[in-house]
């Protein structure tokens, strides 16, 4: 015993190396193991973001080789531009209802999977249903539902079977409907998320709640706003601050749907970018409609980041 | 114990950061594969038309080349069309460019500006090569930049039942007789059109294929001088006509987003009458329905138009990067694949028309259709103003959303052309 402690409390042999070269070393083998990562980050991330923020106050960029400091005017440029208040317009709608739906059709799906009135079958064919769209690349969504909604598609027929309309509806190629079918859209194949997240979640209220809340004397709805809610609220925050995030930065569903047309009816704030930089070679104008962008997301990384940090 | 664990710790570490620098020192000394070794010259060719080309054919052609070049080597970067433009917008930009890169004649003259594609006026002189033989030429600036080596033509495709269903009896070959069987095959009711218009603004090439081209086949022109003439009768006559269409209600539901695909689709289902469409799609066509009788035919003109018939093509073009270093030896492949057999050969599998002049391409195993638009072909002349125009896809879109307003009745005819000439201003003006 005597022998174990001495052995635990001997000094250590580096002890014999000079204190500099020691204290040097110890500090440099955290950034050796830090060094990919940090790399990988200068280099994927800090870099890019970078240039293109350097693009955004230059032009020419990119297509010529003599661009030249422009200051703020690409940023004039775009915020004086028509279109580009038309797709933040379009994208705040699109990313705020998009949202709102995931979490209350996701809500209410996780809670019917939750529930202890349907059985362990039932409740597996449903999870399997309901997940499906989740399951699908976006470039499939997009061409199924080009299918279905063509004025001469499946939607129109049931709907018009149903005696709902009396000609085919043009939901993607109507002006005024067409921001509302991408948002159907999305909503459809996003909501699968929310709706494992909040199954989760609900899994993980202890039972005790619900049976005290009862011998309390509540009734279902007094249980779901004072025992579910309070309890996914972590859930549902950094679930919606995550789901505006990418929605904001949702591209392939729009532009293999409707391009952002007609009219720049479901202009975004992602195919506007898109568009200035590879149709019109404006990569100026494209950068600076893209830190616009990265600010805005920033804000709301800001708001999840705090969230975080509460939880 | 803890000396070793501490020893080891450093060990790792310092391998870590040894092996992160060397990872990241391989990274920035990567070869974009232009590279020449032991006299042996390898050459890489981005381009779409292997990935449309039935699998193998494309190889076969270039494996030849390489069977009589064995000093050059051809590395085919194949991939689908808007992959290509994408990776070469950014290769162009960087200037990192393939050394032989497929081209679209809408990219062409940004990508001269940008000093991305060389000049290849140049390597023909240097390479006494005869360019009599090319059907044509991109040229900006009097230099040759792109050269088309097979040649797409977009003819009207009729389907032929419906034509008869309608009552209609022969092939329109006018505007007026055209918006008559429209209207004719539409009445047939159901969700039957006489016409589709893609207007799909992601892709607004619509605009080329399906509206200017009714310009092009009555010898009209969109350019005066090089500069946009927008506001010209021929012109205004087009959109007039294409809204009178539009009015007559002949045109399929969803233009406004409506892709080239979609068009293609409705005309295989028997949903429209009559599409403008590339040649190209005939075999998918017969694949997907056999059993549909349909026939190409020259776009129609204007009542009482007597001359040469303009007919809309896209092409498989060709050019090189500024940046190689064996712009000779990609220029020997360039003039290899416009040589006479193997141009007839590749427009033979593309199904496509050659870009050399004196190529011909074998029907003999091709639908009879390949034969009759070739006769088109020759019998009019390839019309596409589009090609060589600085951002013309952008410019397309211009005109594109303008079309949009007028055929929602939100603008008229006159103020949308003069918005569109404004627009157009502005790039090339």
């Amino acid at each position: 015993m005597s022998s174990l402690i001495a052995s635990q409390v001997a000094p250590p042999v580096e002890q014999a190396a000079p204190p500099k070269r020691k204290t040097l070393a110890r500090r440099l083998i955290p950034y050796g193991y830090l060094s990919p990562t940090a790399i990988l980050i200068v280099v994927l991330m800090v870099i890019p973001i970078a240039m293109v923020i350097s693009y955004s106050f230059r032009d020419n960029v990119i297509v010529q080789d003599n661009s030249v400091f422009a200051g703020l005017a690409n940023y004039t440029k775009v915020l004086t531009d028509a279109d580009f208040l038309t797709a933040i317009k379009n994208t705040a709608v699109f990313i705020s209802v998009s949202t709102v739906a995931h979490l209350v059709l996701g809500l209410a799906f996780a809670m019917m999977l939750n529930t202890p009135l349907l059985g362990g079958v039932t409740k597996a064919i449903f999870r399997i249903v309901y997940i499906l769209p989740w399951l699908f690349t976006i470039a499939v969504i997009a061409v199924i539902w080009r299918l279905l909604l063509d004025p001469s598609g499946v939607v129109n027929y049931v709907l018009h079977a149903f005696g709902a309309i009396q000609q085919g509806v043009n939901w993607l190629g109507d002006p005024g409907k067409a921001l509302w079918a991408v948002t159907f859209i999305n909503i459809w194949s996003g909501y699968p998320f929310f709706m494992i997240s909040l199954l989760a979640g609900l899994q993980g209220i202890p039972g005790d709640l619900y049976e005290a809340a009862a011998v309390d004397g509540t009734n279902w709805f007094q249980r779901f706003r004072h025992v579910t809610l309070p309890q996914l609220r972590p859930v549902i925050i950094s679930m919606a601050v995550l789901d505006l995030i990418w929605t904001s930065q949702q591209f392939a569903l729009i532009w293999m749907t409707t391009g952002g047309g007609p009219l720049h009816a479901t202009e975004m704030l992602s195919t506007y970018t898109y568009k200035q930089a590879f149709s019109e070679y404006e990569f100026a104008t494209a950068s600076a409609a893209a830190v616009i962008v990265l600010l805005l997301t920033m804000v709301l990384a800001f708001f999840y980041v705090r969230q975080q940090r509460e939880r | 114990m803890a000396v070793r664990a501490t020893r080891l710790k450093r060990v790792i570490g310092a391998m870590t950061a040894v092996a992160t620098v060397a990872f990241a020192a391989a990274c920035g000394s990567s070869d974009s594969g232009d590279a020449a070794s032991g006299g042996n010259v390898t050459l890489e060719f981005a381009q779409w038309w292997g990935a449309e080309l039935p699998a193998g054919e494309f190889d076969k052609i270039v494996n030849d080349f390489t069977a009589q070049n064995p000093n050059i080597k051809i590395k085919l970067l194949s991939a689908p069309y808007a992959s290509t433009k994408q990776q070469l917008i950014t290769g162009a930009a960087s200037k990192t460019l393939p050394d032989v890169v497929g081209l679209d004649g809408a990219w062409v003259n940004d990508f001269a500006k940008q000093g991305a594609i060389t000049d290849m006026s140049k390597l023909m002189t240097d390479a006494s090569y005869d360019p009599s033989q090319l059907a044509s030429q991109v040229q900006i600036g009097g230099k040759t930049y792109m050269i088309p080596v097979v040649n797409f033509v977009y003819p009207l495709f009729v389907n032929k039942d419906l034509l008869a269903k309608a009552g209609v009896a022969k092939t329109p070959t006018t505007r007026t007789e055209f918006l008559d069987a429209a209207k004719k095959i539409s009445a047939l009711g159901g969700d039957v059109k006489g016409w589709a218009l893609p207007l799909d603004t992601a892709v607004p090439n619509g605009v080329q294929n399906d509206v200017m081209s009714w310009l092009w086949a009555s010898g009209g022109s969109m350019l005066q001088d090089g500069k946009p003439a927008l506001q010209t009768p021929a012109v205004k006559s087009v959109v007039e006509y294409v809204k009178s269409l539009n009015d007559a209600g002949v045109i399929a539901p969803g233009s406004l987003t409506m892709k080239e695909q979609d068009k293609v689709e409705k005309f295989t289902n028997g949903q429209v009458g009559m599409m403008i469409d590339s040649l190209a799609h005939i075999n998918l066509i017969k694949k997907n329905q056999p059993n549909l009788k349909f026939e190409v035919a020259a776009l129609p003109a204007e009542d009482g138009y007597t001359g040469k018939r303009g007919i809309p093509y896209a092409s498989w073009g060709i050019g090189i990067s500024n940046s190689t270093k064996h712009k000779a030896e990609a220029f020997k492949f360039v003039s290899y694949l416009l040589s006479k057999d193997t141009n007839a050969k590749l427009s033979t599998i593309a199904n496509g028309f050659p870009g050399n002049k004196t190529a011909q391409p074998d029907f003999g195993d091709s639908d009879p259709l390949f034969k009759t638009a070739f006769d088109i072909y020759q019998q009019g002349y390839p019309a596409n103003e589009f090609v060589g125009l600085p951002k013309s896809e952008d410019l397309m879109r211009s005109f594109d959303e303008q079309l949009q307003l007028v055929l929602t009745n939100k603008a008229s005819v006159d103020d949308a052309l003069g918005k569109a000439q404004q627009s157009w201003s502005s790039v090339i003006g």
